[in-house]
């Protein structure tokens, strides 16, 4: 064996740590962003998830005017943690649409009675089609649509009061 | 106070270490016996007291934990004062700074008992090696003393603990750690071995002899723990499956595969003194596994089904020490390496030979292992989120496996230094036709092409490995052959179980109401009826049911769906009915509806094999370890006597 062949498993080990090293020093993220960020929304047109409130297709999206799109169940309890956070929202005026996932109507009217109603529109998505369709990996998260329908931004987890003025922010940047 | 005093052993234990590396250090640089002297004498005692100091401190800890002494902060987070003593107990390694402190433990331990028992090498080169040994444990006492004190008390006492997390609450999984630590520690000792050889250049056969017991003991620990691991994930993660090549589960396998390694090149050393550098390689590397291992594990750089506690700041503390460590000890390798004889010569045809060719590709196995462990990071660099798992670690596996399988099935029929293939053409032959024949049965079942060439290798194996038997008086084996004869033969049983469970596993997912049967493979199960049960801090639904084989008589199985409080968890616990040709495993689910519940089944043929050829494997071990130790007292009584008979011929 020659002798630089020795420093062989080194020079392996030293980039093992290099790999490492970066790894750890990039900011971990445990969230998988959606892939649909920037791009229009599919057409849908959904039911309403309970007799109160409209149901929501595309075209309620398409009118020229930025909205929040929350995607929430009434089976979830972060949904309920957000909901006085999707009130001040609505409060300082940002417009909200919810899609309920795999709900049964009456749950989504108790839940809306117990917890308030900032929705102006909720489809139900009985079989999570839409909410796979945006990159939506769980509930709650909630996306920035342009008023073209083009998904602009997407908070993955609940809502909480410090992010209220950043999606107050997003929806600014999207042309409210 | 108990708390405070088990603090001030491990600061003292530390404080030990670093006496006993200054003096190691400077009394192999001024040349060992001669000028060492009186600092040189220094070096044994420190690591006896080091050793005693830290077993204290771990008591202290365990004592803390059985009492549920709520002031201390590891306690409150990780124990209840409802869990049963034995979870208690066990409850304090089941965390990061209490498995911290029994890895220090265990290691300094290890160095004690060194320091006592190991008399043969030249003084030097035992010098050079326990100051390597405290110089390793010295960055473990930083480790912990610095970022993971386990003995730190809260502010104000908490009113109950977290509890230990349920899955872990299984009389399995409460020494599977601490056995694994066993292993990975115990390749500490290979380590400074290595490394205190390199220093002094002494890479001798005695030296290979004092380091295998070592080496032996630790993968004897490893080959359990990694046994016992693959089954608990088995029957308590209610999957059906046994190896999931989860990063974790990689971590403790390539150490094992370093060590399996280091175990055949260490033989060679000893016996024929060739391998030399290969061997030290080795050495360094089976513990830099175990290192890696927890790095990757703890850090969170990788994901994986062990959640364990994850902190990037701890990731960076461990990562400095790979680099001390592992970098160090790989430089002193590339400098030194050089300047060690080659040792003797052999010619390919031989026992030499066919330990090169395991040699090769257990580290080529392991390679393939580490870069499908590593490869998520490296693609994780360039911005692409990948997952490797059987596909890719099966066949790339196979590769290797099945050439160095080969490769066991006649090196323990060659001679040393140099042998003719016609002398064991005869035995060779015949683990052929064995081959052969499980290939064709394999081939008539219809088993998958990994399948089928694992149930062929396992049939040639099986007859290869008792070969060395043949034409020797079995009572006059050494035991270690009797040791290697069984740990070979456990790897065929091991291989035969894997092969068999993949190639005739039958699965069935069935939502059935109480009173109802279903079927999978061989057997019809009733559920006969469903109902709550309560145990100590757990409530659960438990299914009763029926399962009959083949018509015979039924046996009773019940599996749970348990909701532990102590945290608030669900688990699932799965019942198992045992045969000698498999195993029945019976998951019970959620309700399907309100009348029907989901029950998955399987029939694993021959699956408890893979445990039983573990199992076997460790026990071929201890037996060449066994040997070894007689050995080697016998050899030291025989020198004692001559040393006697010498002085008392010279009046």
């Amino acid at each position: 064996m020659k002798g630089w062949r020795f420093f062989l498993p080194l020079g392996l080990f030293a980039a093992f740590v290099g790999i490492a090293g970066y790894q750890l020093s990039q900011p971990k993220s445990e969230f998988v962003e959606s892939a649909m960020i920037g791009k229009p929304m599919p057409p849908f047109d959904m039911r309403p998830a309970t007799s109160d409130v409209p149901g929501l297709s595309l075209a309620n999206l398409k009118d020229g005017k930025p909205k929040l799109l929350n995607i929430w169940a009434s089976w979830c309890v972060p949904c309920a943690a957000e909901a006085p956070h999707l009130a001040e929202l609505e409060r300082q005026g940002a417009p909200i649409v919810g899609v309920a996932i795999r709900d049964r109507p009456e749950d989504v009217a108790a839940f809306l009675a117990r917890y308030g109603n900032p929705f102006q529109r909720i489809g139900a998505d009985d079989l999570s089609e839409l909410q796979l369709a945006i990159g939506s990996s769980g509930v709650p998260e909630t996306f920035v649509i342009d008023g073209e329908g083009v998904i602009r931004y997407q908070h993955i987890g609940d809502v909480r009061a410090e992010h209220v003025p950043l999606l107050m922010e997003k929806l600014r940047e999207a042309g409210a | 106070m108990i708390a405070e005093l088990g603090l001030a052993a491990l600061w003292l234990a530390a404080a030990l270490a670093a006496l006993q590396l200054v003096a190691g250090a400077l009394a192999v640089w001024r040349g060992g016996e001669e000028s060492g002297g009186e600092l040189a004498g220094l070096i044994r005692p420190a690591a006896i007291v080091q050793g005693v100091l830290c077993v204290f401190s771990f008591a202290m800890l365990v004592w803390l934990f059985v009492r549920t002494d709520l002031s201390v902060k590891l306690v409150a987070m990780n124990s209840h004062s409802d869990k049963p003593l034995i979870f208690k107990i066990a409850g304090s390694w089941g965390n990061h700074e209490g498995s911290m402190l029994l890895w220090i433990t265990v290691m300094s331990a290890a160095g004690a008992l060194i320091a006592f028992v190991e008399r043969r090498l030249p003084e030097r080169t035992m010098q050079a090696t326990l100051a390597a040994q405290s110089f390793v444990a010295l960055g473990f006492y930083a480790f912990l003393l610095l970022s993971s004190n386990p003995f730190e008390r809260l502010p104000t006492p908490a009113v109950e603990g977290n509890g230990l997390n349920p899955l872990l609450q299984d009389i399995g999984l409460a020494f599977h750690p601490p056995t694994l630590y066993l292993g990975y520690v115990g390749l500490s000792v290979a380590f400074s071995f290595a490394v205190g050889a390199l220093i002094t250049r002494q890479v001798t056969p005695e030296f290979a002899r004092a380091m295998r017991p070592w080496v032996l003991g630790a993968w004897i620990f490893l080959t359990v723990g990694i046994t016992a691991g693959s089954y608990w994930a088995y029957y308590e993660l209610g999957w059906g499956g046994w190896w999931f090549w989860d990063p974790v589960e990689n971590a403790s396998l390539m150490p094992w595969l370093a060590a399996t390694a280091l175990l055949h090149s260490a033989s060679v050393l000893a016996a024929r003194d060739a391998l030399r550098a290969w061997t030290i390689m080795l050495g360094v590397v089976a513990f830099s596994m175990s290192m890696i291992g927890t790095f990757l594990v703890r850090s969170g750089i990788l994901t994986s089904v062990h959640a364990f506690a994850v902190d990037p700041e701890r990731g960076s503390f461990i990562l400095g020490l790979l680099v001390i460590y592992i970098g160090g000890a790989l430089a002193v390798f590339g400098l030194r390496a050089g300047s060690v004889a080659e040792g003797e010569k052999f010619s390919a045809v031989s026992r030499e030979g066919a330990l090169v060719v395991n040699n090769v590709l257990l580290s080529a196995i392991l390679g393939v292992v580490l870069l499908g462990t590593l490869y998520p990071l490296l693609t994780e660099a360039m911005g692409v989120r990948v997952s490797v798992g059987p596909p890719y670690f099966d066949p790339v596996g196979t590769v290797f496996v099945v050439p160095m399988l080969l490769a066991m099935m006649v090196g323990p029929l060659l001679r040393w230094r140099g042998d003719r293939l016609e002398r064991v053409r005869k035995p060779a032959l015949i683990a052929l036709v064995c081959l052969a024949g499980g290939l064709a049965v394999a081939i008539a079942l219809r088993a998958g092409v990994l399948s089928t060439i694992g149930l062929a290798l396992s049939a040639g194996l099986a007859v290869a490995s008792v070969m060395p038997l043949r034409g020797r008086s079995l009572r006059r084996l050494p035991i270690a052959t009797w040791g290697m004869v069984i740990a070979h033969l456990g790897i065929a049983v091991a291989l035969f179980g894997m092969a068999s469970e993949r190639a005739f596993n039958k699965e069935e997912l069935a939502a059935i109401k109480v009173g109802e049967t279903a079927t999978v493979g061989p057997w019809s199960v009733k559920l006969a009826a469903v109902d709550p049960v309560a145990g100590a801090n757990w409530t659960a639904i438990e299914a009763v049911m029926q399962a009959s084989y083949a018509g015979g008589k039924p046996v009773e199985l019940h599996p749970q769906a348990r909701s532990f409080w102590s945290p608030p968890q669900e688990t699932t616990e799965s019942a198992l009915a045992t045969r000698w040709n498999g195993q029945l495993y019976a998951v019970l689910g959620k309700a399907a509806d309100s009348e029907r519940w989901q029950v998955r089944l399987w029939w694993k043929p021959f699956v408890t094999l893979i445990w039983y050829g573990g199992l076997m494997i460790a026990l071929g071990g201890l037996l060449a370890l066994i040997g070894r130790v007689r050995e080697d007292l016998r050899r030291r009584i025989v020198q004692r006597k001559a040393g006697e008979r010498r002085a008392e011929a010279v009046p």
